[in-house]
């Protein structure tokens, strides 16, 4: 998990932030200013100075902000210039934008403001649709305007071409003022700030909303602020029915306003078409009389504040309420309330003015638990004595767990009576803190919180002064507690919900609180002098940027107990110190083989009690009966371990079955399975038990178990007796082969014997001198740590050490389908012939949003179902596509000749799982190559590129294998190459090859890459095979090989080490989906609709045979057996006379049709070394 | 990654070494669970014999149960005997019965740690204890013993859900693992039992029995968090601070007492979740041991 950022800003408007990774409040010392407000998101973070402008901080990024500016020249030919810039009247202008409606000469661009810089000047692009053109890069066409084309023909009477130029975005990591534009006479400054709306819609990228509210109470939205333009073009003003003191902006479609006199705006409308909405609804505050001053809001929440502080939250509240359907009063008197990313709530305490965090919020329960105080020291006070730092902390280590709403001194009596007794000396109180140190804040933004906190009739001054604490005699103090412990903490709108609540409300602590040790406790907290160390006092708090999800440890809670208690107290009540963990574990560790060897070494001659005997492991399954009729029967299955001669363990498997009522028995031996792989299937359970023979065979033994669970047991069961019978143990070796099957089981083929899977799923992973990278779902990029296990072989033999928590995300996507009719239009009323209304992909299956499931039971559903409007071909304002019939190209616009239409539904799921990854922030990937080196050679740096999710190229730097598995793997930074478009695969061989395929299918070749200058310094352009365009790019030793879109595989001829960029590309074969070139220039795909097997199979694993050095395109093909895989990975093995295991697999499609023996004679060539 | 590897049976040397290079949890299940304690049965010279009863040798696994184990020692002995006396076996040690529903571990630690092994154990047919010791005809009363641990451990650690979650067979999985002396086959199923929300930090409550050889009751058993109402870890120390004081010494005075769990004495400050998790008995429970300190 990436670290990010919570933001807050103190009472004297310095504004910090907390990573949460860190355990100390950075001071933001680029602001000279002071803030009054702040609100963040995960890339920038938004402010109002006490200058009463807006600022905006973009945080840095190894990949900068750049937007290309484009301009076309027109030029048209006569007879007497030949092509020149005098055009005809009737024609567009020498110089414009692409449509030549626009009058744009190279002059004309202006930077946008002071924080971009040009990268370079105008350029000619001489990129056409993916090939190059010849020099000056025109294309020709017969007039304005028409399709162009690069070849100048003798009709051509008119030419153009394109100029581009990068301006970047410079001030990344520093304040930066927004421009105002002030329209009226009267200044009007902006008083309250929000920033969201980044979940509503992915296009255009980063698109961001931000509403802001003028001390007037006007209600101001910001334009165009994305990826592309992080400030924002104009402010526009946002009618509202009354004035509005502050507002909240969710990371969706919600936003709520708060009105002068405490009531609330609900936005209506709000949705892709529309950031700013259309309308306001009313909606009452929540305890009568009492207005509210403060709303937050979230993707599926909204908090609120009162004027007494009480805090509310307002349930039913989603996309299509966004009303909300009722109040329920809450724990905690709070001046402010932020809701901050996966709706977790972040607040300022009123007594305290400490950050809270509001523990336990998660889906289930947005409401969350208990209020936390965040209590990590600012980095400032670092310098102070360790006793004020460690007085802090002990502060928040006993405000900690459930707040209660009394004085300090109730808040200690819970804790056991020792705990007390020694916080009681270290704990300042707020009200203690201040006396001594009654300096009144700055005018800039406290009173900015008492607008906020106070209702009009002058409670200001309860703000401003320091609150009456110490001037109150000490003995008043026990009883102003209990009344507050009996206070009823639960106002109560909504009887129904706020009992479920009730559990979590402080009812037994409340009792405990007027206990005697309270009086005592507090005396002796008076009695110590704490004038210097206040706790930090905060005003404004934003966790829109801060990512906390409920696995994640913080810790900012209780951080450094042990240090903040009295060293006199007995060591074994601390918490403990890493240290000391180490001490007690070592100790167990050393007494138990010490045990071991007093009470067993002398006695290992003694007779054992238990016999060790076999283990039998039975259960009930269904088999894929060998014989036809092929069908599901019953059978059981039964797994023998027991001790082979030499102490190894081995085992058999047995099926038990009924035939002909006679019972019989077919069995395996487990040394002799190769693969055991689950198999998709939408009915069952299945996976799929393969041996050499039967992978000749292509008939695997099929299996199917009740549930998924058993399955899965089953699989990890059997896997380790695999490894038992193998001697296989640790992870696996440099050699490896890696893969990857359709549902993200990542499998490693060690090149002597086994095969075993991982359970991490991950679509891309590249290997080379056993340093692997992969790349998950959602575009993470993770690092292989060298341990291994996790996921759901957990706690049966896994090693502990590199495991690490990883997430991944992916969508799930349905289709609903209508078709017209003259009567109604569109319905979901199809003909008897058509698909399911709802259906997958390909409408042979039918799947509504009831019945469809996340794709295993380790991934969760995340969000609900949307309407997905980034599909290929591009859909209408509802997400509709169109089609003359199913099924047939979609396409986006409604046209005479459609009676069917289409809309895509995507769902996002997670999966949480350990696994011996690690995670690559921050930085999202879509394809990485790694430099394949052969086994003994021995590299310092290995060359590692990738491409990011949008389009980037990136170089790794730092990535090193002198201990492989270790965190030299990760490297450290990413350095950035620039490129004129993004681009989509990438690939690095042998002496630094660097080749990549850009989005638009045309292929580049980038020179001079070498150690010392690891990015290389420029692109080649390679023309793509005629009218194809390119895929994917593998490149071995010498080898460069590409995928076309249409499955065609093509070899570069004529690369030499002189000329790298090689010559010309050569057809080898179709039907490829994959390559995989490796050091050695093996050639390695997944190829689909494999000849011979009787059902053409999909995502087929198949080895170039023939390939030697002086013949590196090799003259057939090996097929492995079945389907299903996705990718594959052979850049680690540098062995020489691969004689490898086959890594083989069936998918679903092979599920339900079986594959044949097949009669191709290479096929039984030698697809299984064992 | 992938290749996960029960490790083949490594000799305690070798074992010792892993340990202090991996320091890897998972081995001290596994060192649990291999503990095993040298005995020398030899039978009661009140017992009649035919012929002169040679002591019969053997390595008791810690965590199982002595009639459990005791098959060959009842064959040994039965073959010297007059078959009319062959009536239930029952053990004693120094005049102690032994009692079979504690775990041998738990018997050894109480009684006989410190002292010279083999241990010693006799071996009686006559005269059974009724007042200290349950009948045990069968391994099926074992087994109900032992599955009426697990189930009010797992009260104690998941008000009984995850137990109950399983099916009859998984419970027999975990039986015939303790039977048969199978880690994996227990552990598989046992992991199941030793989970938690993550977010909670331990069990509710932790399934501890305390025991003294001198106490006027078998064992002390108390409902124990693992975590303090403030989030603090609670360890060993806070354990016995709040049960048994006089366990904790402070550092001037001599030690009065051994805590002893496992046949090892854990720092007081290992966090007592962490002990449940990993130096549980497979009846679930952590049983602790507290015997006088031996005065050297």
């Amino acid at each position: 998990m990436p670290s990010s950022l919570l933001w807050a800003v103190d009472v004297y408007g310095r504004v910090y932030s907390l990573s949460t990774a860190g355990q100390q409040w950075e001071h933001c010392r680029d602001a000279h200013l002071e803030f009054k407000r702040v609100t963040a998101v995960q890339q920038c973070c938004w402010s109002i100075a006490c200058d009463h402008n807006i600022y905006l901080y973009v945080h840095a990024s190894e990949v900068p902000i750049r937007y290309q500016e484009e301009t076309y020249e027109n030029q048209r030919w006569n007879p007497v210039d030949g092509f020149s810039d005098r055009l005809l009247p009737s024609d567009r202008w020498q110089w414009s934008d692409i449509t030549g409606l626009k009058h744009q000469p190279l002059g004309d661009f202006q930077l946008p403001s002071e924080n971009w810089e040009w990268e370079a000047d105008w350029y000619i692009d001489e990129n056409f649709g993916g090939e190059p053109t010849e020099k000056g890069g025109w294309t020709y066409a017969i007039d304005f305007p028409a399709t162009y084309t690069k070849d100048k023909k003798w009709n051509s009477c008119v030419r153009r071409r394109r100029w581009i130029r990068y301006r970047r975005y410079k001030a990344q990591d520093t304040w930066v003022k927004i421009p105002s534009e002030q329209t009226e006479s009267l200044p009007d400054p902006f008083n309250d700030i929000t920033c969201g709306g980044w979940e509503i819609t992915e296009e255009p990228r980063g698109c961001l909303a931000l509403w802001a509210v003028s001390l007037q109470g006007k209600v101001w939205f910001r334009c165009d602020i994305n990826h592309h333009n992080p400030e924002g073009s104009v402010w526009e003003e946002v009618p509202v029915p009354g004035e509005v003191v502050q507002i909240s902006c969710g990371p969706g479609d919600l936003v709520w306003a708060v009105l002068w006199e405490g009531h609330l705006l609900v936005r209506e409308g709000v949705g892709r078409d529309c950031l700013k909405g259309s309308s306001w609804v009313t909606v009452e505050s929540p305890s009568p009389g009492v207005g509210v001053v403060h709303v937050a809001v979230g993707v599926n929440v909204v908090w609120a504040v009162t004027k007494d502080h009480k805090v509310w939250f307002r349930r039913g509240v989603n996309s299509h309420n966004p009303c909300g359907s009722g109040w329920i009063g809450m724990v905690g008197e709070m001046v402010m309330i932020n809701v901050g990313l996966s709706d977790q709530v972040w607040a300022i305490g009123f007594e305290d003015r400490a950050v809270y965090f509001r523990q336990g919020v998660t889906a289930s329960e947005l409401s969350g638990k208990a209020w936390k105080v965040v209590s990590v020291p600012r980095d400032s006070e670092r310098s102070h004595s360790s006793a004020s730092a460690s007085s802090l902390q002990s502060a928040g280590c006993f405000f900690g767990g459930e707040v209660r709403l009394q004085s300090q001194a109730s808040m200690l009596s819970d804790a056991d009576a020792e705990t007390e007794r020694a916080g009681g000396e270290v704990v300042p109180t707020p009200e203690i803190g201040d006396a001594p140190k009654p300096r009144i804040p700055k005018v800039t933004s406290d009173s900015f919180i008492s607008e906020l906190v106070s209702d009009r009739e002058g409670q200001i001054s309860r703000c401003d002064v320091p609150p009456a604490g110490p001037s109150i005699p000490e003995e008043d103090h026990p009883e102003k507690d209990q009344s507050g412990g009996v206070d009823p903490q639960w106002s109560n709108v909504d009887l129904e919900e706020a009992q479920t609540h009730l559990t979590s409300g402080p009812g037994g602590d409340a009792a405990e609180t007027s206990s005697l040790s309270s009086v005592a406790t507090y005396n002796l907290a008076l009695e110590e002098p704490y004038g210097l160390d206040e706790p930090p006092k905060w005003a404004w708090v934003s966790g829109g940027g801060c990512l906390v999800e409920c696995h994640t440890q913080l810790n900012w809670f209780n951080s450094s107990t042990s240090t903040a208690l009295n060293s006199s107290m007995q060591a074994m009540s601390l918490s403990i110190t890493p240290a000391q963990t180490a001490a007690w574990r070592k100790q167990i560790f050393e007494q138990l083989s010490e045990r071991s060897k007093r009470e067993m070494e002398n006695f290992m001659h003694y007779e054992q009690a238990i016999e060790q005997s076999v283990w039998v492991k039975k259960g009930t399954m269904q088999w894929w009966r060998d014989w036809k009729p092929h069908k599901w029967v019953d059978v059981q299955f039964a797994l023998e371990q027991f001790s082979g001669v030499e102490g190894n363990k081995d085992g058999i498997l047995f099926i038990y079955y009924t035939f002909n009522d006679e019972k019989k028995y077919l069995h395996m031996f487990i040394n002799e399975v190769t693969i055991l792989v689950p198999v998709l299937n939408d009915s069952k359970h299945t996976f799929a038990i393969y041996t050499a023979e039967r992978t000749k065979q292509r008939w695997p033994m099929r299996l199917a178990a009740a549930t998924e669970l058993e399955m899965h047991d089953w699989l990890a069961l059997l896997s380790v007796s695999c490894c038992d019978s193998r001697g296989i143990q640790g992870p696996p070796s440099k050699q490896a082969i890696w893969s990857v099957t359709c549902k993200g089981d990542i499998f490693v083929s060690e090149p002597t014997k086994e095969l075993e899977a991982s359970p991490y799923p991950t679509p891309c992973a590249q290997i080379s001198l056993g340093v692997v990278w992969g790349i998950g779902y959602d575009h993470t990029a993770w690092v292989h740590t060298g341990g291994y296990g996790g996921g759901f072989f957990q706690g049966l033999a896994s090693s502990t050490d590199n495991i690490y928590t990883q997430t991944d995300v992916k969508s799930v996507y349905i289709y609903e389908n209508q078709r017209w009719n003259p009567v109604t239009g569109y319905t979901n009323r199809g003909l008897p012939t058509d698909r399911y209304m709802w259906s997958n992909a390909s409408g042979l299956k039918e799947c509504t949003k009831n019945n469809t499931k996340p794709p295993s039971p380790n991934w969760t559903w995340v969000s609900d179902w949307t309407i997905d409007y980034a599909v290929p071909g591009g859909t209408d304002r509802e997400g509709w596509q169109y089609a003359a019939d199913f099924p047939a190209s979609y396409h986006g616009n409604k046209t005479l000749k459609d009676f069917v239409r289409r809309r895509r539904w995507a769902r996002k799921c997670k999966l949480t799982t350990t696994g011996p990854w690690q995670e690559v922030p921050p930085i999202p990937l879509s394809d990485i190559t790694i430099l394949p080196c052969g086994p003994k050679s021995t590299v310092e740096q290995v060359s590692l590129w990738a491409i990011s999710n949008k389009g980037d190229i990136l170089c790794r730097l730092g990535v090193t294998s002198l201990t492989p598995g270790s965190s030299s793997n990760y490297g450290s930074s990413w350095l950035h190459v620039g490129t004129d478009q993004p681009f989509k695969s990438i690939s690095i061989g042998a002496v630094h090859q660097v080749w990549a395929i850009a989005k638009d299918g045309s292929a580049f070749y980038r020179g001079s890459v070498s150690a010392q200058n690891p990015a290389g310094d420029c692109w080649y352009h390679i023309p793509s095979p005629t009218g194809q365009k390119l895929k994917q790019v593998s490149v071995g030793r010498t080898s460069v090989y590409t995928v076309d879109e249409n499955g065609n595989l093509w070899y570069r001829h004529g690369v030499t080490p002189s000329y790298p960029q090689g010559s010309s590309w050569e057809h080898i074969s179709n039907n490829v989906r994959k390559v995989s070139v490796g050091p050695l220039d093996q050639v390695w795909v997944i190829a689909d609709k494999v000849q011979g097997s009787h059902s053409l199979s999909c995502g087929t694993v198949c080895r170039r045979l023939g390939v030697l050095p002086m013949e590196p395109k090799g003259h057939s093909w090996d097929y492995g057996i079945g389907g299903g895989w996705d990718h594959i990975t052979v850049r680690g093995n540098a062995m020489e006379a691969p004689r490898i295991v086959m890594p083989s697999l069936t998918d679903n499609q092979t599920a339900t049709r079986p594959l044949q023996t097949s009669n191709q004679p290479e096929m039984n060539g030698n697809p299984v070394g064992c | 990654m992938t290749s996960l590897v029960v490790k083949n049976e490594l000799n305690a040397s070798c074992r010792h070494l892993m340990n202090v290079i991996m320091a890897d949890d998972k081995d001290v299940l596994r060192d649990v669970w291999f503990g095993r304690i040298p005995a020398c049965f030899t039978l009661s010279p009140e017992e009649t014999t035919e012929r002169e009863a040679e002591p019969y040798y053997l390595l008791l696994p810690r965590v199982s149960y002595l009639t459990l184990v005791t098959d060959k020692v009842k064959k040994h002995f039965l073959r010297v005997m007059k078959a009319e006396d062959s009536t239930e076996m029952w053990f004693e040690y120094e005049g102690t019965p032994l009692k079979w529903h504690y775990p041998i571990g738990v018997l050894f630690d109480l009684h006989a740690s410190n002292t010279a092994l083999p241990w010693n154990v006799t071996v009686h047919f006559k005269n059974f204890p009724e007042h200290d010791l349950l009948h045990c005809t069968s391994n099926s009363v074992i087994e109900a013993h032992f599955m009426s641990c697990i189930k009010e451990a797992d009260a104690l650690k998941h008000k009984g859900q995850v137990i109950n979650d399983m099916q009859k067979k998984d419970h027999k999985q975990l039986w015939m693992g303790l039977q048969n002396d199978k880690f994996d086959q227990f552990w598989a199923m046992n992991r199941k039992l030793m989970e938690y929300p993550t977010d909670e930090g331990g069990f509710r409550y932790i399934p501890f029995r305390m025991y003294q050889t001198m106490g006027e009751r078998p064992f002390i058993q108390k409902l124990f968090r693992p975590v303090s109402p403030e989030g603090h870890t609670l360890t060993l120390g806070d354990l016995l601070k709040e049960l048994f004081p006089a366990a904790i010494c402070a550092e001037d005075e001599p030690k009065r007492f051994q805590v002893m769990i496992h046949g090892i004495e854990p720092l007081l400050e290992t966090p007592i979740q962490w002990l449940s998790e990993h130096l549980s008995h497979p009846d679930n429970f952590l049983h602790i041991s507290i015997i006088p300190a031996p005065s050297d």
